[in-house]
C-alpha cells in the first residue's frame, strides 16, 4: 500500500471570475525607461532577463523615458495615432456591420492597436508579415485600401478573395501580410520557412511571425522556435499575450509560469518583453528585433504585454467568463489614449486636435464603407461568381473540378 | 540511358532539379550530410551545398510548415518525411495549408512544394513503417498525389511533381526500392537491372502527372492499380492465365479517368487493388467512378482487393500484403460472375 496521498490534478483557474472585483496585481509592472537597450548583436544569455521584465517608454505622464524612447519624430508618432484612431474606427464600423448582416463575421482589435500598428513601421517593404486574425494593424499603418478590407469582409464583387474566405481572413502579397489561415499558429512556422528561404537566396528581406498567448501550446509554436533556433533564421517571432484565448485566461497555455517570452530562452532566442500598450516601446523593440534580422544575428521571440478589450469576435460574450470591468483596471492602460496624452505633453497634439482627428477619420471610414457597398454586402447587392469558387484550387482546372463546374452550370 | 533503382533514380531527379533551378531545396530528417535512410539524397548536399540540401530537426510539421513559407517566398522545396507514417503531424500544414493557400489567397500566395515519402509494406515494417495512408490525401482538394511503381516513372515524375505549381504528395513504395516485387516473397528479389523499367534516361524528362499507363494490356478484365501492386497484379494475371489489362495508375489525384473508362468499357470488368486499408481506401473512390461512369458496360460487379482494415501487423506481415494469390482468387471470381 502506498502511504501518500491520492494524486490531484492540477487546473489553474483565473484570480476572478464574472461578479468579482478585477485583480491584477499578481502582475509586476515595471517603470518606464527601466529597462536597459542592449546593443543587437549582444549575447542572448546576457539578456536573459529582458524575458522577465516589460520594456516600457511612456510613463504615467505621458514622458517617453529611457533608453527605449526617442527613435520617433513628431510627424512619425502623429502616423501612428491616426493609424491606430483609424484601426479603432475601422472596428467599430464593422462589428455595427456585422449586427446590421450585412457580414457574417468580425474580430476586432480593442485595446492591442499598438502591437501591430506599430510594429508595421519597423518593417520595410518586400519584408513578409505572416499574421493572425487579429492584426489587420499591420494592413491600416501599411496603408492597404480599408475599401479593400472591407470588399473581402463583405465578401462582395469586388472581395479580392472572391468570396472564399471568412470575414477577416486577408490576404495581401504586395503589403507584406500573407494570407491568414483559420488554424492556428500554423503561419509561425511558415514565418520561419520563409525567412530561410530568404537566406539561402542571400537576400535581406526578413518576416515576422505572429501567435497569440493561448496559440502557443500548439506544436507549431514548438516547430518555428527550434527551425527559427537551428537555423538562425532571420524572423521576428512575435507572441501577442491579450491574456485571453476566447474564454481561457492565459494560464490555460501555462502563462504565468515564467513568462511566454521566456519560452525562446531554451533555445538560445533572445527574447524580449514589451509594454504592447505602449506604442513607442513597441516600434523601439521591433527595431532592434528587425535589425537583428536584417544583419544575419538570427531570430528574435517577443512578447507584447497586452490585454484583449473586446469580445473575441462577434460571436462571443466575455460576460459569461470575465469581469465586465476588467479591462479599466488593466494597469497597462490603452494605447491611443496612452499615445494622445504623450503627443499633448511634447506640444505636439492637442484635445481639440484629436477630436477633430476621431471625426476625420470617421468619416474616411464611413466613406471606404460607402464604396465598398456599392459592390455588395454578404446577403445583397454584387457577389462573387459560383465560377470563382471552382478556380484556383490549382494553377490548371482538372478534368474533375471542371466536370464538377459543368454539372454546377457555371 | 543509365541502368538505376528506384532510389537512383529518385535520386537522380533532385540532382537533375537542383542542377537546373537553384530554388529547388532539399531537406528533411537525415538528409543532408548521411543522405538519407534509403540512401535518396547521396552526395546532393556535398554537391550543392548545405543551403541547398540539409538536415532538419525532428518535426514533420516543422519541416512541411518551413517548406510552405519558403514555397510562399518563391523557393522550390522538396522535402522528405522518413516514412509515410510519420505524416501525421504534418497532416495540418499539408491539408489546411499547403492545399489551400493558393485558393484561399487567390493566387497570390502558392506553393509549389514536393513532399517525398516512403510507403507501403511488404518488408516486415510493422505497424509504423508500412502504412499506405494514401486516401488521407486523395480526399484534400489542392494537392496532388502520385505513386509510382518503378524507376523510370519515379524520376519522370517527381522531376514532374518538382516542376509542378501545385503541392504534391509523392508515396514511394519502399519495398520496390532496390527492385520490383510481385508479392512472392519466398522467393529470391530480382534487381531493378534487370527490368526494362530499370533503364532511365540520365538527363532531364518528365511523366506527365494525371497520365496512368497500360502495363500489361488485356482484354478480359481491367485491373486499377498502383505502386507495390502493379507488379503484383501483373504476377496475378500471368499466374492464372487471365487476360488482364493492369492499368498503373501513377497520378491517383487527379486521376486518368479516360485510361480507366476506356478500358473498362473494353473489357467489361474490373477489379481494384491496393495495399491501403479496404474500408475508405482509394478503391472505393475508383469503384464508384467505374460504376457511375461504366455501369451499363459491367458485366460483374467491381472488385476490390486491398489490406484488411486493421493496423499492419508484424509477424502476419504475408497474410495481410495482398499478394498474388489473392489477387488472382479476386481475377477468377470475377471472371466467373
Amino acid at each position: 500500500m502506498s502511504d501518500t496521498e491520492p494524486l490531484r490534478l492540477h487546473v489553474p483557474e483565473p484570480e476572478v471570475r464574472p461578479g468579482d472585483a478585477p485583480d491584477f496585481s499578481h502582475v509586476p509592472i515595471p517603470k518606464a525607461g527601466s529597462v536597459p537597450r542592449p546593443p543587437v548583436d549582444v549575447d542572448p544569455r546576457e539578456i536573459r532577463d529582458l524575458a522577465y521584465s516589460i520594456i516600457r517608454v511612456l510613463n504615467r505622464s505621458g514622458n517617453a523615458v529611457g533608453p527605449w524612447a526617442g527613435l520617433l519624430n513628431e510627424d512619425e508618432l502623429r502616423d501612428g495615432l491616426r493609424h491606430m484612431m483609424t484601426l479603432r474606427a475601422f472596428d467599430a464600423r464593422m462589428q455595427n456591420a456585422q449586427r446590421q448582416g450585412k457580414t457574417s463575421f468580425y474580430m476586432q482589435h480593442m485595446g492591442e492597436e499598438a502591437v501591430a500598428c506599430a510594429f508595421r513601421r519597423a518593417m520595410e517593404p518586400g519584408d513578409m508579415n505572416f499574421p493572425t486574425y487579429r492584426q489587420a494593424g499591420l494592413l491600416i499603418a501599411g496603408d492597404y485600401p480599408m475599401v479593400e478590407m472591407m470588399n473581402q469582409i463583405f465578401s462582395n464583387e469586388a472581395d479580392p478573395l472572391k468570396g472564399r474566405q471568412l470575414p477577416i481572413m486577408y490576404s495581401a502579397k504586395d503589403h507584406g501580410f500573407f494570407s491568414i489561415s483559420g488554424n492556428l499558429a500554423t503561419q509561425f512556422i511558415q514565418a520561419v520557412g520563409w525567412a530561410m528561404a530568404s537566406a539561402i537566396s542571400g537576400d535581406t528581406r526578413i518576416s515576422a511571425g505572429w501567435i497569440g498567448d493561448g496559440s502557443t501550446a500548439e506544436s507549431d509554436f514548438h516547430a518555428a522556435l527550434v527551425f527559427a533556433s537551428t537555423y538562425r533564421a532571420p524572423v521576428v517571432l512575435n507572441i501577442v499575450n491579450n491574456q485571453w484565448a476566447i474564454s481561457t485566461f492565459q494560464g490555460i497555455a501555462r502563462g504565468g509560469s515564467g513568462t511566454f517570452a521566456a519560452r525562446g530562452h531554451g533555445f538560445g532566442i533572445p527574447s524580449l518583453r514589451v509594454d504592447g500598450n505602449d506604442y513607442l516601446a513597441v516600434h523601439a523593440v521591433a527595431k532592434w528585433a528587425v535589425e537583428r534580422a536584417r544583419r544575419n544575428l538570427g531570430p528574435t521571440l517577443i512578447e507584447h504585454v497586452t490585454y484583449r478589450v473586446g469580445a473575441h469576435s462577434t460571436s462571443d460574450d466575455p460576460s459569461a467568463y470575465r469581469p465586465k470591468t476588467e479591462s479599466d483596471a488593466w494597469p497597462l492602460g490603452d494605447p491611443v489614449i496612452r499615445l494622445k496624452n504623450h503627443l499633448i505633453k511634447i506640444g505636439a497634439w492637442s484635445d481639440e486636435r484629436h477630436t477633430q482627428a476621431e471625426a476625420e477619420i470617421m468619416d474616411e471610414v464611413v466613406a471606404a464603407q460607402r464604396e465598398a457597398e456599392k459592390h455588395g454586402t454578404l446577403h445583397s447587392g454584387g457577389k462573387p461568381s459560383t465560377r470563382d469558387m471552382f478556380e484556383g484550387v490549382y494553377a490548371t482546372m482538372p478534368p474533375h473540378l471542371r466536370r464538377q463546374r459543368q454539372k454546377a452550370g457555371v | 540511358m543509365a541502368r538505376m533503382t528506384m532510389i537512383e533514380a529518385i535520386r537522380s531527379a533532385m540532382d537533375v532539379s537542383m542542377g537546373r533551378d537553384d530554388k529547388v531545396v532539399v531537406f528533411g530528417e537525415d538528409v543532408g550530410y548521411f543522405g538519407g535512410v534509403f540512401r535518396c539524397t547521396q552526395g546532393l548536399q556535398q554537391k550543392y551545398g548545405v543551403t541547398r540540401c540539409f538536415d532538419a530537426p525532428i518535426n514533420e510539421a516543422g519541416i512541411v510548415g518551413a517548406a510552405i513559407g519558403m514555397a510562399a517566398y518563391g523557393l522550390r522545396p522538396c522535402v522528405e518525411i522518413q516514412f509515410a507514417d510519420y505524416v501525421y503531424p504534418a497532416y495540418d500544414q499539408i491539408v489546411s495549408e499547403a492545399a489551400r493557400i493558393r485558393y484561399r489567397s487567390n493566387g497570390q500566395f502558392t506553393c509549389p512544394i514536393v513532399v517525398r515519402m516512403p510507403t507501403g509494406g511488404g518488408i516486415f515494417g510493422g505497424q509504423t513503417h508500412s502504412q499506405s495512408p494514401e486516401a488521407l490525401f486523395t480526399h484534400v482538394s489542392g494537392l496532388k498525389v502520385v505513386v509510382p511503381s518503378n524507376p523510370h516513372d519515379a524520376k519522370g515524375l517527381l522531376i514532374a511533381a518538382i516542376e509542378d505549381p501545385d503541392p504534391v504528395i509523392f508515396l514511394e513504395p519502399k519495398r520496390l526500392y532496390n527492385g520490383p516485387f510481385d508479392g512472392h516473397h519466398d522467393r529470391p528479389v530480382t534487381p531493378w537491372s534487370k527490368h526494362p523499367l530499370g533503364e532511365v534516361p540520365a538527363d532531364h524528362f518528365t511523366v506527365d502527372l494525371g497520365q496512368a499507363v497500360v502495363r500489361c494490356p488485356g482484354g478480359a478484365v481491367t485491373v486499377l492499380t498502383y505502386g507495390t501492386m502493379v507488379h503484383v497484379a501483373e504476377a496475378a494475371a500471368e499466374e492464372s492465365g487471365i487476360d488482364a489489362e493492369v492499368i498503373d495508375l501513377r497520378t491517383l489525384l487527379p486521376l486518368d479517368l479516360d485510361t480507366i473508362v476506356a478500358s473498362v468499357k473494353k473489357t467489361r470488368r474490373c477489379v481494384v487493388v491496393h495495399e491501403a486499408t479496404l474500408t475508405s481506401g482509394f478503391g472505393a473512390e475508383l469503384t464508384a467512378l467505374v460504376q457511375e461512369e461504366c455501369f451499363w458496360h459491367l458485366e460483374a460487379p467491381v472488385a476490390r482487393v486491398a489490406g484488411y482494415d486493421t493496423p499492419y501487423p508484424h509477424a502476419q506481415e504475408w497474410d495481410y500484403f495482398p499478394g498474388p494469390a489473392r489477387v488472382a482468387e479476386a481475377l477468377s471470381a470475377t471472371m466467373e460472375a
